[in-house]
């Protein structure tokens, strides 16, 4: 993924999408969040995973 | 009857009752008693059932002197208020939910703990819908640490440690989906059983996140741990994520000892980003343990961040009709990060869930090696209630989010876990240690803590409260 998200603009898209109405004073919290979840799974999106790992049907420990 | 028995373990609470020493009533009262005198200040409670655990006790009394005690006779106890209570509303630490009808039934935990002459004292404050490491809430007030009023409980079964460590009652419910069982426990110094995920059923209790929920308990003791551990067992047909296993009876296991245990410590992400507490806690019952050996859970902080995208992601699609229509009723400290999962792509949570067979893969490897692994619960001590930032490896980071660093890699696999509290030389606080066991062995992780807490390394004491 890019170092350039646009969080303000994707969170103003996707509420739009989603059908989400966003209190202008919950906006900079909204954003902040979804830019820490965006860094959060670059973590996880960066690990090369074969493709023949799958997620479990059902998961069991 | 002592006066003191209330704050002695569920186990002598139990065998005093067997032996007719005091009646159930008698402990029921006496745990309202706490209830009534210590609840106020401290905010465990939000619904106390007196007059269903004053029944209760009666139909217990009735057993007891006709020869037939039941197990656990007597035993008061309360639950994290996500569990339906029958007439009661099952409130999830919410506004929102105060609108629904009360529970036609109980859960299926409660059913399982009446049936063997529990005493249920009532409903326990929590983080709105299990969102939370603080035991805060803007709702119904906050859970306070009975050891310092001033610091957080820790989250979301934040009244379920509150009531513990104050002695209102000596065994809680409460759920874990991240952390929520292992962080009161650490903050409020008690011991907090984890199970295997789809160990217990979770019928009839207000779901978070489905792929990542837990129920336990909380207490005084491990013994407690396990006399109650193994009365909620049991496959439940209504549970269709509860994995059809026999059960597992820990109690008769538990003063086996730790001979022949390999022990180890997590060292890489579990040493680093943490205050000395939490090394020290670990050092303490690495030492104790006789644990030498470090091992290195492999890509812990990828399991963090994938435990942290499924968590946002699948809670906020549990929520998504409700945030379209009153968001506005949310707790401030939940609602942005439920409107900000919403908007998760669902190819991270697709990458995230395939990371998880790769690590839990990696675990399964790890513990051919060893037996049990050794790690901080909470990166500190319980923070004064309202910190929101803290300093970690001259990073300053958000509180609530990191609360739970070491224990989201361990839930999002589904490991049972013990938490066990240590109190260093001179600490006026405790902090808690995970007890790591292989998926299926919480009768592995119930024998340590049980030996940490018979040599005294490890202690959950009633708070003083002046």
């Amino acid at each position: 993924m890019t170092d350039d998200f646009d969080a303000e603009g994707y969170v103003a898209t996707m509420a739009g999408v989603i059908g989400l109405t966003i209190d202008p004073d919950w906006m900079p919290t909204v954003v902040a969040n979804v830019r820490a979840t965006w860094a959060i799974a670059t973590l996880v999106l960066d690990f090369p995973l074969d493709v023949h790992v799958e997620p479990a049907g059902v998961f069991e420990a | 009857m002592s006066m003191d028995l209330i704050h002695d373990t569920g186990a002598a609470i139990v065998a005093a009752v067997k032996r007719r020493e005091v009646s159930a009533r008698d402990m029921a009262i006496r745990a309202l008693e706490v209830i009534s005198a210590r609840d106020e200040t401290l905010g465990a409670f939000t619904d106390v059932t007196a007059d269903r655990a004053l029944a209760e006790a009666d139909a217990v009394d009735a057993l007891v002197a006709k020869g037939e005690a039941p197990p656990l006779a007597g035993l008061p106890y309360a639950v994290k208020n996500l569990f339906d209570i029958e007439g009661v509303v099952t409130r999830a630490g919410s506004k929102i939910n105060r609108d629904d009808p009360p529970a036609k039934a109980d859960a299926t935990l409660i059913t399982k703990l009446k049936a063997s002459g529990a005493l249920l004292l009532g409903g326990l404050n929590m983080g709105e819908y299990a969102y939370d490491f603080t035991g805060e809430n803007a709702h119904d007030g906050n859970a306070l640490n009975p050891h310092d009023p001033g610091r957080m409980a820790g989250g979301s079964s934040g009244g379920s440690g509150t009531a513990v460590a104050a002695g209102m009652v000596p065994v809680a419910l409460g759920s874990d989906t991240n952390g929520s069982i292992r962080v009161p426990a650490s903050f409020c110094g008690l011991y907090g059983l984890k199970p295997t995920f789809g160990r217990l059923s979770r019928a009839r209790t207000y779901p978070f996140v489905a792929s990542l929920d837990h129920l336990g308990p909380i207490a005084r003791s491990p013994q407690d741990l396990a006399m109650v551990f193994d009365a909620l067992q049991g496959d439940d047909p209504a549970d269709e994520w509860q994995a059809r296993r026999p059960a597992l009876a820990t109690l008769p296991e538990i003063a086996r000892g730790c001979e022949g245990l390999r022990v180890a410590v997590a060292g890489g992400y579990f040493r680093e980003r943490q205050m000395p507490e939490a090394t020290a806690a670990v050092d303490l019952v690495a030492r104790a343990l006789g644990a030498a050996e470090e091992v290195i859970v492999p890509e812990a902080a990828r399991a963090r961040s994938a435990a942290y995208v499924i968590t946002n992601a699948e809670s906020s699609g549990l929520h998504l009709k409700q945030l379209r229509t009153r968001a506005a009723d949310y707790d401030p400290d939940t609602r942005s990060r439920f409107l900000a999962g919403a908007m998760v792509p669902a190819a991270w949570v697709v990458a995230a869930h395939r990371f998880r067979a790769w690590f839990r893969a990696e675990m399964r490897k790890l513990f051919e090696t060893v037996d049990v692994i050794l790690a901080p619960a909470t990166p500190f001590h319980a923070p004064r209630s309202g910190t929101k930032t803290v300093t970690l490896d001259g990073v300053e980071l958000p509180v609530r989010a990191n609360i739970g660093l070491f224990t989201q890699p361990i839930s999002f696999v589904g490991l049972p876990v013990v938490a066990v509290p240590a109190w260093l030389p001179g600490a006026s606080l405790p902090i808690g240690v995970q007890v790591i066991a292989p998926a299926w062995r919480e009768d592995v992780a119930l024998r340590v803590a049980h030996q940490l807490a018979v040599t005294g390394v490890c202690a959950a004491p009633v708070a003083r409260i002046g």
